[in-house]
């Protein structure tokens, strides 16, 4: 059995960015199937265009329009890729400085083996259909097609064709059509996979949990129970050894009334989220009061666990559906005045 | 200014730890390390920092739950860096200078393993046009490594040659999660892994801790016979773009190391997590041929991030403490491709 309890648990959250003049020409222009780079202080075209020149700080504004075919300055393969990444497969991740460029731009080169690429090689870009204004919008760099020896002709002779017909059409919608408003803001989401890891205190307490029992552990300087147990009392940095089993009863300390609806929200609002400080404990956690109206629950209110079936319990604090009033007389204030 | 001298070090460094991310099981026993050789108690402690990033492990706030292991009643005056512990020394050793603060321990913990590391990493690059590719620390790496290859500053022998010597005094270090050398031969006999770069050019991905304890002039002679005092403290960060970087250099590095004096420098500890960084940073910093690189086995034996370059300025430390130098220098770096870099000169004499 291994020490501690984990679970695979994934984080994510998806960053709207607004671009600034900058980066938003810079994306306008991906979208439209252009790149666009800045003109520096040394009169350099850098893509992107940096925002600030890097020697006089002065903000980039002399944007130029650079080529979509260019030169792979470095490369570097990519045999496992991970998740998010432009290939499922492997690829090179490439410096390639663009024609009309003098510094280059990251980003993926499709080739099927490390064998088929060498720093010099001229590539092109793969622009995506469907562009949103996003450095995804290109899907990634080709081999240039002249320079290719035995790729599949078929499918780059396609891509060269439907680009032919794409740029009459394009500019001539771009004069009769008012342009398409520039890019303002980007979407990037962010998703992060991680297997958590319980500490050995805390396994010990959810798979007491498991059994039916609360499980706290006692600091051997202080004398304090906590329940969960933690590495080391916050008090004096001792790690807590001790183990004490604590009884399923305990006093409310102080509640709030939940009024507002919110998303993943189980309980039909208002009802009462509070600390309960189970009887022996010295510090109180946190867990719904519910089997009574919310507005009769008061501080120093004497409350039980309310256990889910046995077949439904597992690893966790939801075993305990949630506390409800015992019945017996309000605590003294004093007895969880120092809880508070 | 202060004179400041580093006086204690510990470390716990593994390939899994599978306890809790907030570390706090590993930090008590590193700050007994630090309590037992002061012979300090915590409440000697001026001033704490910590180094931490709650995206390597998906834990909110595991900084405000490491602090459990000081323990903190009565109140303790503390701070938290999202970076190196190299850099929380850094705000250690300006709050010294303060006068605020005599003393502080400073420590950094980080489960790396929790995650996928090289992925995670893409969060620290620029977020429009870089982080929505997912570029991993290795291929960004790999990227250096094959311009300084193509331009003729190094070849894959040198590399090789880096990582035999790194992987051969490892086995001295019962901390190193990679160890055990054969030879260049050998090692360019082994597959590449991200061409350019074999599975032994890149750091392993590493869990752990470190503490370093450091005091002013008074305090550092109580505890100490030969404490390391810090001579210069330098850190420099090269643009974020990667367009507008030279790979095959770091100019960061290299004020870093202008700002330092760097003459006498007998044993540097240099934080390159890739074998050809090492390269790079010994020529930034100008270091003679006879300066002894990582007697510790460096990065490549065991790289924990948030702790590792200060660990590198832990294990330079020790060598004044012995004895067997009397100047050293101890190297941080962060951020992709040798971005950002700190460079500690320690010497034996106040």
């Amino acid at each position: 059995m291994p020490r501690t309890l984990s679970a695979p648990v994934t984080v994510a959250f998806d960053y709207t960015r607004s671009t600034g003049p900058v980066l938003g020409r810079f994306l306008s222009g991906l979208r439209d199937g252009v790149v666009v780079g800045g003109r520096t202080s040394e009169g350099k075209v850098v893509v992107p265009p940096p925002e600030f020149d890097p020697v006089t700080h002065a903000a980039v504004d002399d944007f130029v329009e650079v080529a979509d075919t260019g030169t792979v300055t470095s490369w570097s393969w990519v045999p496992e890729p991970v998740k998010g990444q432009p290939f499922e497969r492997p690829f090179a991740f490439a410096l390639v400085t663009l024609d009309g460029a003098d510094a280059p731009l990251l980003h993926a080169l499709d080739v099927p083996s490390p064998d088929d690429v060498t720093t010099g090689v001229r590539v092109r870009i793969r622009w995506r259909a469907e562009r949103v204004g996003a450095i995804t919008d290109i899907e990634c760099f080709e081999p240039a097609v002249a320079e290719v020896r035995g790729a599949p002709a078929t499918s780059l002779e396609a891509a060269a064709a439907s680009a032919r017909s794409e740029t009459p059409e394009v500019s001539r919608l771009a004069s009769l059509a008012p342009q398409p408003p520039a890019v303002t803001g980007i979407v990037v989401p962010i998703e992060l996979d991680y297997l958590y890891a319980a500490s050995p205190e805390e396994s010990l307490f959810y798979t007491s949990l498991s059994e039916g029992k609360l499980v706290g552990q006692r600091c051997p300087t202080c004398g304090k129970v906590y329940i969960p147990p933690r590495s080391a009392c916050q008090a004096d940095g001792t790690p807590t050894a001790e183990e004490v089993e604590l009884p399923d009863t305990g006093t409310v300390t102080t509640f709030c009334i939940v009024n507002v609806p919110f998303l993943g929200q189980r309980i039909t609002p208002p009802y009462v989220s509070a600390y309960v400080l189970l009887d022996g404990a010295d510090i109180a956690f946190l867990h719904l009061i519910l089997d009574i109206a919310a507005e009769e629950v008061r501080m120093g209110m004497r409350v039980k666990a309310v256990w889910k079936p046995k077949d439904q319990w597992g690893t966790t604090i939801e075993n305990i559906s949630h506390f409800a009033p015992t019945g017996e007389p309000d605590a003294d204030y004093e007895t969880y005045r120092v809880h508070l | 200014m202060r004179d400041v001298a580093v006086v204690g070090f510990a470390q716990r460094q593994m390939a899994q730890f599978d306890g809790s991310p907030t570390c706090v099981e590993l930090l008590v026993p590193l700050f007994a390390d630090c309590y037992e050789q002061t012979g300090w108690t915590r409440r000697d402690i001026g001033f704490w920092c910590s180094g931490s990033s709650d995206y390597l492990a998906g834990r909110s706030f595991s900084f405000v739950q490491a602090v459990d292991a000081i323990g903190v009643i009565p109140p303790v005056n503390e701070s938290h860096v999202e970076m190196d512990l190299a850099w929380a020394m850094y705000e250690a050793w300006i709050k010294i200078q303060t006068g605020e603060a005599d003393t502080a321990l400073v420590y950094a913990f980080g489960k790396s393993s929790a995650g996928v590391l090289r992925r995670t990493l893409a969060l620290q690059l620029e977020p429009y046009t870089m982080t929505p590719l997912w570029p991993d620390t290795v291929s960004l790496a790999g990227l250096q490594a094959r311009a300084g290859i193509d331009a003729g500053l190094w070849d894959e022998r040198a590399m090789a040659e880096v990582a035999n010597r790194s992987l051969t005094d490892a086995e001295k270090n019962e901390y190193a999660v990679r160890q055990g050398g054969s030879s260049v031969e050998e090692l360019l006999s082994r597959p590449m892994y991200a061409d350019p770069l074999r599975k032994h050019d890149c750091a392993p991905v590493t869990d752990g801790a470190a503490a370093l304890v450091i005091a002013a002039e008074g305090r550092a002679r109580e505890v100490c016979e030969r404490p390391a005092w810090i001579r210069s403290l330098s850190h420099f960060v090269d643009p974020m773009s990667l367009g507008t970087r030279d790979l095959k250099r770091s100019p960061s590095a290299q004020r870093a190391g202008a700002a330092s004096d760097l003459d006498g420098v007998e044993v540097a500890e240099l934080h390159a997590p890739f074998s050809h960084q090492e390269l790079i940073l010994c020529s930034e910093l100008g270091l003679a041929d006879d300066v002894r690189i990582n007697p510790s086995g460096g990065a490549l034996a065991s790289n924990p991030m948030f702790s590792a370059g200060g660990i590198r300025i832990g294990e330079a430390a020790r060598q004044i403490w012995s004895g067997s130098a009397d100047r050293v220098l101890g190297h941080a770096t962060s951020g992709p491709a040798l971005q950002q870099n700190l460079v500690c000169v320690m010497g034996s004499e106040g």
